[in-house]
């Protein structure tokens, strides 16, 4: 029986509603006469207390609100690549269709189009025995991704008696129907899953494989792995968006899901601007055929923006329980955390740190936690993995405060911006002594095994140099660079090299944007071995000075812009270069030496 | 807007339960909902405004826009109008000044509404936004070279008390519209708790440029009601949004201040005795300074734009203190004024290094401006940031413990400032000029150094030594 309550107080996205004792605790409820969309947050006797999803404003007491029996869920089929939703699955291009170019309240639209047709191809036989999770058949979503129509995971499984040839059919269409103990369940090409809720998976695995996101700070020297978690927080105006859209575009995984939470507006037009025209290295296809976009800005109402997160991370259980890799990147989560905060508010709870609830951290770590590699539920044997990354922002970039410490203890991957970088314009502004990986032994062997035996080795020799530099960064501030042997200001000049050669990336430019993982680890070996045959010269007895005056310094910080990945050899003429020009010192100096 | 009373729907009622700062606590409601105009009338006859904030168990809180001084328990009216809090909206608007809560106060009457728009607005669909990428010349070279200013951006003037930010406002806005060209551009000024001589000078600047007559000034000063302040903004950005999108002209939106609007918000927060955030500011702070200035952009098909340049004044100048901060987490970047460039007689006072344009990258470059105008950018910050690293060296150092490579960055930071970054009032700078400063300035730099750009690019314009720019 469906709960019929009256609203009897209102305060901002929170109301309270009597006569609800039949409503159940996370159901998702209508609220007043314009039916708007909320969800029960708390009971207390026959009062209910929800968070509404869209402005209350004009919202009386006295005006009814009706449960809907369901939990708060998204609707998973065919048709979700390539949206752009709301915070509870609401596809923006729908609601522009109904309300134009401001979003109205009280809007209902379907999550994806059930009306429209794919080519299905079945994959199971009559009478086969079948399981929750296994794949009935396929469609092609979009030119870049096959989409598994699977058996929901919270089945019973049972005996497949009927199966659709292969054909084109709607959503709606039932395609198979299968039996358990006399009771037929058909099935259709889609179905719901309440969001609050992690999917099950078979098994757990270690992730082991690198998740290549083309920039170079992070998969040279803090990598994350398919499967992974990672935080990036900042003051504003330090990168992290930037970053994101950077892992969004670039990562090599097969489907990406950005959710932008309480961030700006123009940063979703963005991505949907941009998108369609980016072309994916990989299967040239445009980048948009892998990306489903779950937009609630700033000014959106602030509890669907709790929602967006559960919203988005089930998105990509789902895909990974086809068996693929899926990205999903947030940013930003302490905007979520606000919302919770606000809410806790309105609740009248008793506040943790910062009028944080208590229950931060343990809300936190549940998100964090359906991050994973996984064995998938059914058959075929299929792993897929979704790797959560969530931007932090912290207030006055003070890393001490609630979220990003409660963060911290739930991720791995750690990339802490730094605001003094981003003043001085060294972008992305990951500082790489405060930075850490906890992948980093883990991928290793992806990186010895695919790119070249040498990598852990000279990522190490080039961040001691950086680790070097920090030290001696000391000493100069007090005494100044000139009070420093040559070998040690060989130190910062190697150091000045390698941050604006190889951390430094500008994701705006054409060539800088992407770097491969073969050019990566080549500008590496360039610098590492720039930076050993100096010392040999200086050890020689040779000058600093003309070390500095190397014509093919300023080539080698440039290579990452003027030599593309394609043309990734080119950096063996550098290195030609390079030799060259050692050894023209060497002769030199000892013309020098004659006159004199 | 206070004149549309004629609504069937209001109820009065009498029970006043409580007063309490800026708000009042109205008993006995039977039908009264959130967000709703209130009416107050004092037992001397005096009326007043408020809206609803809280509504349940018969009870209503209700916050009063022009205070609560005055009222009594007995005798005070509150007549609940049936409606939220509406803007009548018309092209007669422009050239007419109105009070924080949107009456006219020019001593003319009411404008004819072509429609009445709720001040409180409706979030953008980012599917229907236009990505601004039109640059827009301001003829301040710092801003056009470094901070560039597109259509559609909001862009505030992080400030101190005394430092000059609503010179650079002012400039912006009579430089960056150019009169006498078809363009179709408005003004929307909103004064929000400043002093009468601030509104003053803003409003004659316009006059003097011949752009009163494109502009919508909405005054609540430092002696008007505080509370009024969280309208004022909200009238004037529902007028912006209907002179850019129903009207099609390039609006420039400047609030100022902002800090001023954030202690209303702060009091009326306290007077709840809600959980407060940071510095006693409400935790919703961020969601509703978004609700204000993401009212900014373009919108697909349409031909305005709402740019916005909101001022606000860092207390103590400090740049983590919650306004600016959440500020610079919802806008589009940031141009910071330094009090230390303002003592060395430098105008515009900007601290370039902590200022940013986030939509810069897409509002320059070849078919827009000029291919180099990123990268010389880029390199200008680069070398600045060396420059002010060098220098504070040199200050403990001595100059005797510097490279030769540092004293030339020492150098290039002190004809950056003067060069550069230094201009008049009322001077107009073409981009052009600021990009060929910008190459005189790299000039004193050895090839080597500029590593931001890119070798076709240095190849065009870098003259090494060809000039020593001195003022
Ligand atoms: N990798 C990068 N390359 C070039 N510019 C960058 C990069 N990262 C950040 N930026 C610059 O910094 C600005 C702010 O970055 P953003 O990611 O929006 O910051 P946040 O999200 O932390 O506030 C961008 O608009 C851009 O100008
Ligand atoms: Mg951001």
């Amino acid at each position: 029986m469906v709960a019929k309550g009256k609203i009897v107080w209102v305060s901002g996205p929170a109301v309270r509603a009597d006569g609800m004792a039949s409503v159940k605790m996370y159901e998702t409820v209508e609220v007043g006469e314009s039916k708007l969309i909320g969800e029960v947050i708390r009971l207390t006797g026959e009062i209910a207390f929800i968070q509404v999803y869209e402005s209350t404003s004009g919202l009386r007491p006295g005006e009814p609100v009706v449960g809907t029996g369901q939990p708060l869920s998204v609707l998973l089929g065919p048709g979700i690549i390539g949206k752009i939703y709301d915070g509870i699955q609401r596809p923006l291009e729908e609601i522009a269709k109904k309300s134009g170019a401001f979003i109205s309240k009280g809007i209902s639209t379907t999550p994806i189009d059930l009306k429209k047709k794919y080519h299905f191809k079945p994959a199971l036989k009559i009478g086969e025995n079948v399981k929750a999770g296994t794949i009935i058949g396929t469609i092609e979503e979009t030119p870049l991704l096959t989409h598994s129509i699977l058996i929901p995971p919270d089945s019973s499984g049972g005996r497949v008696i009927d199966i659709t040839g292969e054909g084109d059919y709607d959503l709606e269409q039932i395609i198979s129907t299968i039996e358990n103990n006399g009771i037929k369940f058909p099935l259709k090409m889609y179905h719901k899953w309440p969001v609050r809720k992690p999917r099950p998976y078979t098994e757990r695995f270690d992730p082991t494989v690198p998740l290549i996101t083309g920039q170079r700070v992070i998969d040279t020297y803090f990598p994350i792995a398919k499967g992974g978690t990672g935080a990036i927080p900042g003051g504003f105006g330090t990168g992290k968006t930037v970053t994101l859209h950077q892992i969004a575009k670039w990562a090599d995984s097969k489907v990406v899901v950005y959710i932008g939470c309480g961030e700006r507006g123009n940063e979703m037009t963005e991505v949907l601007v941009e998108f369609p025209h980016l072309i994916d290295p990989r299967s040239n296809r445009p980048l948009m055929e892998r990306t489903v976009l779950v937009a609630n800005t700033s000014n959106m109402p602030v509890a669907a923006r709790e929602a967006s997160i559960y919203t988005g991370v089930t998105i990509a259980e789902y895909y990974r329980d086809m068996g693929y890799d899926v990205v999903l990147v947030a940013d930003s989560t302490s905007r979520w955390a606000e919302a919770l905060r606000e809410m806790s508010g309105r609740l009248e709870e008793m506040p943790a740190e910062e009028g944080y609830p208590s229950y931060l951290a343990s809300r936190l770590a549940e998100f964090y936690e359906r991050a994973g590699r996984v064995r998938a539920l059914g058959s075929p044997d299929r792993n897929g993995s979704v790797t959560i990354v969530g931007a932090v922002s912290p207030s006055g970039a003070d890393f001490t405060e609630p979220v990003t410490t409660h963060t911290i203890r739930f991720i791995k991957t750690f990339w802490a911006l730094d605001t003094r970088l981003a003043y001085s314009r060294h972008y992305p502004s990951i500082n790489w002594m405060q930075s850490y990986s906890g992948y980093l032994e883990d991928v290793s062997k992806w990186w010895t095994e695919n790119i070249s035996p040498d990598w852990y080795n000279l990522r190490a020799e080039s961040y001691n140099i950086l680790q070097r530099e920090d030290t001696l960064k000391e000493i100069v501030r007090l005494l100044g660079p000139e009070a420093l042997p040559d070998e040690e200001k060989l130190v910062l000049e190697m150091a000045r090299m390698i941050k604006i050669g190889i951390l430094q990336q500008n994701s705006f430019d054409k060539i800088d944007t992407y770097c491969g993982p073969e050019k990566q680890l080549k500008l590496v070996n360039l610098m590492v071995k720039f930076y050993k045959e100096s010392l040999k010269l200086l050890k020689e007895g040779k000058s600093l000075s003309d070390i500095r005056s190397m014509p093919i310094i300023p080539s080698l910080i440039k290579a990452k812009f003027e030599i593309p990945d394609e043309q990734v050899s080119k950096l063996k003429d550098l290195e030609s270069q390079m030799d060259t020009q050692f050894n023209e010192i060497r002769s030199q100096k000892e013309e020098v030496e004659l006159v004199v | 807007m206070l004149s549309d009373f004629s609504s069937s729907s209001s109820v009065e009622y009498t029970k006043v339960a409580e007063i309490k700062g800026p708000i009042i606590v109205v008993d006995g409601i039977t039908k009264a909902s959130f967000d709703e105009l209130v009416e107050i009338e004092t037992s001397e006859g005096e009326r007043r405004l408020g809206r609803v904030l809280e509504v349940g168990y018969g009870k209503a809180i209700v916050q009063i826009f022009e205070g609560t001084s005055g009222l009594a328990i007995t005798g005070t009216k509150a007549k609940f109008l049936g409606k939220t809090m509406v803007m009548p909206v018309s092209n007669e608007l422009l050239g007419r000044v109105f009070d924080g809560l949107g009456r006219p106060n020019d001593g003319l009457p009411e404008p004819i509404a072509d429609k009445f728009l709720d001040v409180n607005g409706e979030p953008m669909n980012p599917e229907r936004r236009e990505y601004p990428t039109s640059f827009i010349q301001t003829g301040v070279s710092v801003i056009d070279g470094m901070l560039t200013l597109v259509r559609g951006q909001k862009l505030p003037i992080f400030s101190g008390s005394g430092l000059p930010h609503n010179i650079l406002a002012a400039q912006i806005a009579r430089q960056a519209n150019v009169v006498g060209t078809n363009e179709d551009f408005a003004v929307v000024f909103a004064a929000i708790g400043v002093q009468y001589s601030e509104a003053q000078y803003f409003k004659r600047s316009l006059e003097d440029s011949g752009a009163l007559r494109r502009s919508v000034l909405f005054l609540n000063l430092a002696d008007d009601p505080a509370i009024e302040r969280i309208i004022t903004p909200r009238v004037a950005l529902t007028v912006a949004e209907y002179l850019a999108f129903d009207l099609g002209m390039h609006v420039l939106a400047i609030l100022t201040d902002m800090t001023n609007y954030c202690e209303a918000l702060r009091e009326i927060s306290a007077a709840r005795e809600e959980v407060p955030g940071r510095k006693g500011y409400p935790g919703y702070l961020y969601t509703d300074l978004a609700n204000n200035y993401e009212r900014a952009g373009r919108i697909k098909g349409r031909n305005g734009s709402v740019t916005q340049v909101p001022i606000l004044s860092m207390p103590a100048d400090d740049i983590t203190h919650p306004i600016a901060d959440l500020t610079g987490y919802i806008t589009e970047g940031q141009i910071v004024l330094s009090r230390e460039l303002f003592r060395k007689g430098v105008y515009p006072p900007v601290n370039v290094l902590m200022s940013l344009s986030r939509l810069m990258k897409d509002g320059v470059g070849e078919g827009k401006t000029r291919g180099d105008h990123m990268e010389v950018g880029n390199q200008l910050y680069d070398a600045y940031s060396r420059s002010q690293e060098v220098r504070a060296l040199a200050d403990i150092v001595g100059r005797a413990g510097l490279t030769g490579v540092d004293l030339k960055y020492l150098d290039v930071g002190d004809k950056f400032e003067t060069y550069y970054l230094k201009q008049s009032v009322d001077e107009n700078r073409n981009l052009e000029e600021t990009l060929t400063r910008a190459w005189d300035i790299l000039a004193n730099l050895p090839k080597g150094e500029l590593t931001k750009i890119k070798d076709k690019n240095i190849e065009q314009y870098y003259k090494e030594g060809s000039k020593h720019p001195t003022q």
